[in-house]
Parts: C-alpha cells; sequence; structure tokens
C-alpha cells in the first residue's frame, strides 16, 4: 500500500526509441506524427512500420496543432487519486487537421461548454523531465 | 471450406453468484466447482473431457484438474474470451481434434477486496504499468479505465444520431427488470429512467446505473460433437454459426467509436447459421455499460445505424417486450465479475432449454450470445439453436 501523494500528478508517458523522436520534438513544444511515404497517409501512435503497409516508410512531420474533438467524456469520478486536473474534467479523442486521432484533455474550457466537433488547438504542460504533455483548448 | 454449423451443441452450462455480490469458494476451487456441475448438467464426467479453455492459462486450469488435454485454448480477448473459445472449441470438434471441451471462468473482486484487507481488489487488467502504448498515449490523460472509452463512445453516439441519456437509461431499466425475476441477482428491485439520470454522473455521460456491477460470478460450459450430444440427457444447443472480430486495443485506435467489430462478427455467425435478424428470439448481448449493449443491437443489424435509443426507448428489450434482451439481468443488474461474456452462453443455453425459470421466454429456438471484450475491441458473436433450428 502506497499513501496517495499529496501534490496533484500525472502519469509520466514512458517513452522509447521508435518514440523519442516525438518527445524529443515536445521540448520545443513542437508536435509531431508519422506520415508514410508509400502509403500517403499519416500514423499515429509512432510505431517502426506503417500499419498499412508494413514497409519502414514512415518519415516524421510536424502537425499544426489545430483539430477537432472527435469525443470526449467529462470525469466526474476520477480513478486516480490527485490526478493533475481537478475533477469533472475532460478527457477527449482530438482529431488533427492532418488527420490523425490522439488522446488529450480539452482545457482552458468549461467542461461543460466541450461539444463534439469544437475546434481547438494545442497547448503545452511542462513534464517534469522538460518534456511536454500536449494539451488541446478551444481555437 | 467447411461450416461449423450443427456440428456441435452445448450440453452442460453452470453458472454462480449471489445477491450479496460475493461468492465463498474462489480461485481455482471456484471454477473446479464449476465445471463439475456444468459437466453433471452434461451427464459427463471429468475422464470425458479431452479439450481445455480459460481466458488466461489453460496448463494451470488442466494440471489443477489433473488432466492432459489435446485440445487447449488460453485465447484471452476479455470479456468475449468465452464466445472465442466456443468458436474455437466448435472448430476442433469439426475438425475432430477434441470429443467434449469446457470452458470455464470464476472471479471474485469483491470477496478479494475484503480478503486482502483493504487493498484494491483484483484489478481488470486494462491499465497494467510498464512499457505499453497505452501508458504512453492514454494513461496521462487521466480517462477512468475501463468506463471512459464506454463514455465516449456514448458522447459520440449522442453528437451524431441525437441518441438521449433517456433512451440510454431504458436499457438498464428494461435489464433490471428482468433481474426481479432471477433469484441470484445482486440488484433485483425496479427502477425507472429517473433513478438512472439521478444516479451519481461518473464519466459524462454515463451515470452510475449505466454501468455494470462489479460483483463476483463464476460459470462454465460443456461443448461436444452433435453425435455425441445425441446420446445425452438434455437437449442439445447446438452451435449454427460463429464469428470473431476485432479492430482495435486502445479506445484512441478505434476506427469508428460508434460502429464495432460485431458487424463483422455477427455478418459471419448470421451468415454461417443462414438466418437474420429476424429469426432471432433472444439477444444476449454484452452490457457492460448500456451503450455497450445499444451498439449491439445495431450493429447486428436488429436496428438501423443511429436508431439503437428510439429501438429502446418503448421499452421492448424487457419482459413482456417485443425482443427479449439479456433475461438473466445481464451484467448491470445479475452479475459482472470482471469477463461477463460466460453468462451469455449460460443463459441463451438455458432459455433453448426451457429452463429459466419465471423468465422463461416462451419457446425460443433461436439465441445470439455476443461478447465484447477489452474497450469494444474485440467482438465475438455466437448463433445458437434448438434441434428444431439444426
Ligand atoms: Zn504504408
Amino acid at each position: 500500500m502506497t499513501t496517495p501523494p499529496a501534490t496533484p500528478t500525472r502519469p509520466q508517458p514512458p517513452e522509447d526509441e521508435t518514440s523519442r523522436p516525438f518527445w524529443e520534438a515536445t521540448r520545443t513544444r513542437r508536435l509531431l506524427y508519422q506520415w508514410c511515404t508509400v502509403c500517403d497517409r499519416p500514423v499515429f501512435f509512432p510505431r517502426d512500420i506503417c500499419p498499412g503497409c508494413l514497409g519502414s516508410t514512415l518519415e516524421w512531420r510536424e502537425s499544426s496543432g489545430r483539430g477537432t474533438v472527435y469525443t470526449f467524456s467529462n470525469v466526474h469520478r476520477p480513478q486516480m487519486p490527485n490526478f493533475a486536473l481537478p475533477a469533472p474534467y475532460t478527457v477527449a479523442l482530438i482529431e488533427l487537421a492532418e488527420g490523425v486521432r490522439l488522446m488529450s484533455n480539452v482545457v482552458n474550457c468549461d467542461p461543460e461548454q466541450v461539444r463534439v466537433g469544437m475546434a481547438v488547438k494545442v497547448t503545452w504542460e511542462r513534464l517534469d523531465d522538460g518534456r511536454h504533455l500536449p494539451q488541446f483548448e478551444p481555437a | 471450406m467447411g461450416t461449423l454449423r450443427g456440428a456441435a451443441a452445448f450440453v452442460g452450462v453452470a453458472d454462480d453468484a449471489s445477491p450479496t455480490g460475493e461468492l465463498e469458494v474462489h480461485g481455482r476451487a471456484l471454477e473446479a466447482a464449476m465445471i463439475e456441475a456444468a459437466l453433471a448438467d452434461a451427464g459427463l464426467s471429468i475422464s470425458d473431457v479431452d479439450g481445455v479453455c480459460h481466458a488466461n492459462n489453460s496448463m494451470a486450469l488442466a494440471e489443477y484438474l489433473g488432466i492432459h488435454p489435446r485440445f487447449t485454448d488460453s485465447t484471452s480477448t476479455g470479456g468475449s474470451s468465452f464466445e472465442v473459445h466456443a468458436e474455437h472449441a466448435a472448430a476442433a470438434i469439426a475438425a475432430g481434434l477434441a470429443d467434449v471441451v469446457v470452458s470455464v471462468y470464476g472471479s471474485t473482486p469483491q470477496g478479494d477486496r475484503r480478503r486482502n484487507a483493504g487493498g484494491r481488489g483484483g484489478g481488470r487488467g486494462f491499465m497494467m504499468a510498464g512499457p505499453n502504448p497505452q501508458a504512453e498515449w492514454e494513461m496521462p490523460y487521466g480517462l477512468r479505465q475501463p468506463m471512459g472509452p464506454y463514455a465516449m463512445a456514448a458522447t459520440r453516439h449522442m453528437a451524431q444520431f441525437g441518441t438521449t441519456p433517456e433512451q440510454l437509461a431504458q436499457i438498464a431499466v428494461s435489464t433490471r427488470a428482468w433481474a426481479t425475476m432471477n433469484p441470484k441477482a445482486r440488484h433485483r428491485d425496479p427502477i425507472t429512467v429517473d433513478d438512472v439520470l439521478s444516479s451519481p454522473l461518473q464519466c459524462s455521460p454515463l451515470h452510475l446505473l449505466d454501468c455494470c456491477l462489479v460483483t463476483d460470478g463464476a460459470g462454465a460450459w460443456v461443448m461436444t460433437s452433435a453425435e455425441r450430444a445425441a446420446e445425452l440427457a438434455k437437449p442439445p444447443v447446438y452451435v449454427l454459426g460463429a464469428g470473431t472480430c476485432h479492430d482495435h486495443q486502445m479506445i484512441s485506435q478505434m476506427p469508428d467509436l460508434t460502429t464495432t467489430a460485431g458487424v463483422i462478427s455477427g455478418t459471419n455467425a448470421f451468415g454461417m447459421a443462414g438466418i437474420k435478424p429476424d429469426d432471432v428470439d433472444l439477444l444476449m448481448g454484452y452490457d457492460s455499460f448500456t451503450i455497450t449493449a445499444l451498439l449491439h443491437l445495431e450493429d447486428l443489424g436488429f436496428c438501423p445505424k443511429g436508431e439503437g435509443g428510439r429501438f429502446v426507448e418503448d421499452g421492448r428489450t424487457g419482459p413482456g417486450g417485443s425482443f427479449p434482451m439479456n433475461t438473466n439481468g445481464g451484467g448491470l443488474s445479475y452479475t459482472h465479475p470482471g469477463m461477463y461474456g460466460m453468462f451469455l452462453i449460460v443463459e441463451a443455453v438455458r432459455q433453448l432449454r426451457g429452463e429459466a425459470g419465471a423468465r422463461q421466454l416462451e419457446s425460443p429456438e433461436i439465441a445470439v450470445a455476443h461478447g465484447s471484450g477489452g474497450v469494444l475491441s474485440c467482438m465475438s458473436t455466437l448463433v445458437l439453436g434448438t434441434e428444431a433450428t439444426r
């Protein structure tokens, strides 16, 4: 049994060789995704091979950081004690303009005002090790 | 290509749960008790068994039982594992690889919590730490698991099709009405749509009563060939069709949050069975949450995509309704020990045999057990039928 920490916390995302370029770019607040040059399509989450053609034909590209809320849920009863955001907070799937979907939070917005289809843009939360976590706010 | 249609049959089932939510027995002893009861139901003994299925470790189970199976299956697709086991077992039996196959499940999260005295209980394996994609791409955002992903599907369904919280709530209300007729059900007091909507919001738009239980429960099934089934005491329940499909593991990778892989598993299972949705007398559709059951209704073709809310709102899935669903009281009101798919099969078999007591439907001939595992990830559909449908 561990005692819950008193200060708000974020589970820190692990990284590996494959995803390192993504997380390194967040140090300078840039949002990257992969692109398969054979399939001509975006890929997320980061992989060594394209999930369409299995080729090692992926290159990194930078996202505009703009997108829309594909769907969301406002978490009223959190699972994690002392999660970084006070409940209720919004967890959303964001569809980036470049065509990939990723999970994130919608911040700087009353959870009651979040809507499917709402335009959002990336903003960054600093992590303990200097990386940043992508968050989204109304555009 | 061969077909499984009618090659194998369920010949024994057992399950256990309690209105207290807690079972006395746990662990392998509970699994062994379920297997013993299912074999007794079939008129078979452990020495007849030459195939075992377990959603975690069929080797450890067989070792405990002291048997040396020639067919083994440890497939784990979460809640749909036992439908997938049935598909594999039917194929193995049809191919002559096995004669009598058992699958078993037992889980006691409620009792475990008490036994661990203040510990956090068994957990469900959804939030594993360590180097996995979920830790990197989902866990930092604080989504409650497994409820959050279903809430996201419900939000999207509401935005896309106008589905209302009241319509989702009606699924819980109709299911509870069935539970009043199951003496083992955790909750047996009738509820109203208002009760659901006034229960605490967990992850919007899902309320507490939109969510399945966390209770102890266990069950087992026995399957054999149609030839051998004909010699046994109880009426065989034939596997007429089976299909499985998964299209993601993490919710952030699900292609379309309002359409599940059940479209594929259902089409394949119904096609193999040679049936249409109209032919189905009972749907046992995995109800981890109200939205889960609603998506099954659409994806299996019982109503058009987007119409699930309007389909259920008149209470037709409850007692006396035109479309009975989850007659045992479901994961919402009967029991939900974590991987509920076992109970779908047990209830379908009992209904087709006419053994469902107060909640017995009038002469059902075709039932569908539709399991959902992970977070709307792995769908597995079984079409089951009586002798008349074979
Ligand atoms: Zn490719």
